[in-house]
């Protein structure tokens, strides 16, 4: 069947002009390569000075609050992946916390250790990223390859793990599936020991780099009250002067244990949050040697469990189910039918790379969430280009973008 | 007889069910187990009529009336220090009463506090937009607006944001089904090829799951291929068929499965 005619002809979507006051129409995306995916910015333009941008999303909607509400909840762990698939452990983390603490179970202590030294891999990997693809959107190619090999180290390390580098799937509702692999902690420490190198690298390139002050510096300013307002979390937060880290703030896992700083900037621009995101990688490299310690003290002390006990949610150890007639049938149930969390309610919120990532739960006791709400940092870091852009120049849209650290599989879901 | 299916809810359920069983609650604390909850409900209910106050997983849910909404989250924000609105949706109860449950989740960094507050509203009713208050909630409240059609009052720019703007339905009610209405089914047939296509294409099929064993064209009879067009019986003969070329290409050699030999050790 031939396609009908008419809707071949060509009509220029992304120009349109307007004689009467010569603003013109911008049509920037959703096939832009700095868009950092499919991102559709409607930019009116004087010149070249943006007075009015309509960010529009959606292109990778999936829906996936309405899948959760039809899987079982292990079943939903996998897609979590496909948020913010850059570093999605911490997607995998925030849901298995927002269920864990539905269901009330104690996670064993070696577990937490495991899982945040995936989270701090998973937050490295994000910034290392983020800076590979934001100095690349500048120019500054050789960062680009500069961080992408230390991203593909790290990368090589959580495969070693999982056996994914994308989408991990490494965290179970309860603890985490398996043990490190024996070569993980001399790999991270090998990688650990480079890393501060590494960033000295990407600063010494970039911190007195004409270039690359004259595209962030005082561009893309943020204030506080704009960034409250827009509940902006996460780096964007603190670039713009409010020292929020839920891993300080409201800690989760082992985070009271270990010591970090948390770096913030009162300027709000795009410079702040590009030495935001270098100090972080600092610290997310301090909080790694602590967990090193801490899992070679859980060896020590024979804490070997990796998943929680609580029969009527989480399924007994392989061991067991294999030698257990109960604990087969236990397994056999959640397995097909999945757990039934109590009836009630949670809004538990992790410090993902980018923000503040929520989960919010509704459960009526039944095996399928009722009501599932994923809150996404990325999603507000996209609707504050609605206030933000105006004002800046066609280049600046590029870099502002950049800094945002937006992923869109977290922005549509 | 067809056995009855609800309409009013067609989402998964849970196909057995112990007829004796009850489901167990999240506890609920009393607001005055915690002093700065007190405080704040009881600052709250100076000026506001509160239905509902109980902490659960440590935060604070309040249930106020649908039209206090916008003086509530003010006085949140000017009074208590809730400076911001994380997020915001709605709660589809109209198969049980006809409403939607809204909820609005605040977080307080001075006092390191979250609550929800909460309303419930009837099926067709808006609420009021507290946009000017909280730049976020311009998209929560048009992605409430997308996913059950809950218009907000006062809102500049009430419009669809994650699907198309000529989309219909809304998705995340419970009587819309998992992979799509009739709508979803023929949207991109008619928007790409358009609607006099409709018989050659046929409707787009969402579930991705589903493999058809009499598709001929698209791999779905892997190892028993069969010339396109041709009637199948379901005798076909398995198809040995290499997908390389003879010889192979151009520095990459030829794959067979018999000479090469397979490492069972992947550490090696």
């Amino acid at each position: 069947m031939a396609q009908v005619k008419n809707r071949l002809t060509p009509f220029f979507e992304n120009i349109s002009f307007d004689r009467e006051d010569n603003e013109l129409i911008l049509n920037f995306g959703p096939q832009h390569p700095s868009a950092h995916g499919q991102l559709r910015l409607m930019l009116h333009l004087q010149q070249e000075q943006i007075v009015k941008a309509h960010p529009d999303v959606g292109y990778l909607h999936r829906g996936m609050e309405k899948m959760a509400e039809n899987m079982i909840y292990n079943e939903f762990m996998p897609t979590t992946d496909r948020m913010d698939y850059i570093a999605s452990s911490s997607n995998n983390y925030g849901f298995a916390l927002a269920v864990e603490k539905l269901i009330d179970v104690e996670v064993p202590r070696r577990a937490k250790v495991i899982r945040m030294m995936l989270l701090e891999i998973n937050r490295l990997m994000s910034h290392l990223f983020w800076l590979a693809t934001t100095a690349l959107d500048i120019g500054a190619m050789t960062v680009f390859l500069f961080a992408f090999r230390e991203r593909e180290y790290l990368m090589d390390i959580i495969e070693g793990y999982c056996g994914a580098r994308l989408t991990h799937a490494a965290i179970r509702i309860g603890g985490v599936p398996l043990d490190i692999q024996d070569t993980f902690l001399s790999q991270l420490k090998t990688f650990l020991d480079k890393l501060p190198q590494n960033i000295k690298d990407y600063e010494d390139l970039l911190d007195t780099n004409r270039i690359w002050l004259m595209r962030m510096e005082e561009v893309g300013v943020i204030s506080k009250e704009m960034a409250l307002s827009w509940g902006c979390t996460g780096p964007m937060l603190r670039a713009s002067g409010v020292a929020w880290d839920i891993r300080k703030e409201e800690p989760y896992e082992l985070y009271d244990e270990v010591e970090f700083n948390v770096p913030y900037s009162d300027k709000g621009d795009n410079f702040a949050r590009y030495r935001i995101y270098m100090e972080e990688m600092r610290e997310s490299a301090k909080i790694l040697y602590q967990t090193i310690d801490m899992y070679k003290e859980t060896v020590k002390n024979g804490q070997t469990d990796l998943m929680a006990h609580s029969p009527k949610y989480i399924s007994a150890p392989k061991i067991d189910i294999m030698t257990q007639n109960y604990s087969l049938m236990q397994h056999f149930v959640l397995v097909t039918q999945g757990m039934r969390p109590p009836v009630g309610e949670v809004y538990i919120a992790t410090e993902s790379p980018k923000g503040e990532l929520g989960f919010f739960i509704n459960s009526q006791g039944g095996p399928y969430p009722y009501r599932l709400k994923l809150r996404a940092p990325s999603f507000w870091h996209t609707g504050i280009l609605t206030d933000l852009l105006p004002g800046h120049y066609i280049p600046d849209v590029v870099s502002i973008i950049g800094t945002t650290n937006i992923v869109f599989g977290e922005v549509d879901r | 007889m067809r056995a009855y299916t609800p309409k009013d809810d067609v989402q998964a359920k849970a196909y057995y069910t112990d007829r004796y069983y009850v489901a167990p609650q999240v506890p609920k604390q009393e607001v005055e187990s915690d002093e700065v909850f007190a405080a704040d409900l009881a600052a709250l209910k100076v000026k506001f009529d509160v239905k509902e106050a109980f902490i659960q997983m440590k935060q604070m849910i309040v249930y106020i009336n649908a039209s206090d909404i916008y003086g509530v989250l003010k006085f949140l924000r000017d009074e208590l220090k809730y400076t911001q609105l994380s997020e915001m949706s709605a709660i589809d109860w109209l198969a049980k009463d006809n409403t939607f449950e809204i909820f609005y989740q605040m977080l307080s960094m001075t006092k390191r506090k979250r609550l929800r507050i909460k309303f419930f509203i009837n099926n067709g009713d808006a609420v009021d937009s507290v946009e000017s208050l909280f730049r976020s909630a311009d998209w929560s409240e048009r992605e409430m607006f997308d996913m059950f059609g809950i218009e907000a009052n006062n809102h500049p720019f009430m419009k669809r944001i994650l699907l198309p703007y000529d989309w219909q339905g809304n998705p995340l009610l419970k009587t819309y089904p998992l992979e799509g209405d009739e709508f979803a089914a023929w949207y991109e047939v008619d928007k790409i090829y358009g609607k006099e296509a409709r018989d050659v294409i046929g409707p787009e099929i969402r579930d991705t799951a589903r493999v058809d064993r009499y598709d001929s064209e698209r791999f779905a009879r892997l190892g028993f291929e069969v010339p396109k067009g041709t009637k199948i019986t379901g005798n076909e003969e398995p198809n040995k068929q290499d997908y390389q070329e003879e010889g192979g290409v151009f520095l990459v050699k030829k794959f067979t499965k018999d000479a090469s030999k397979i490492i069972d050790d992947p550490q090696r």
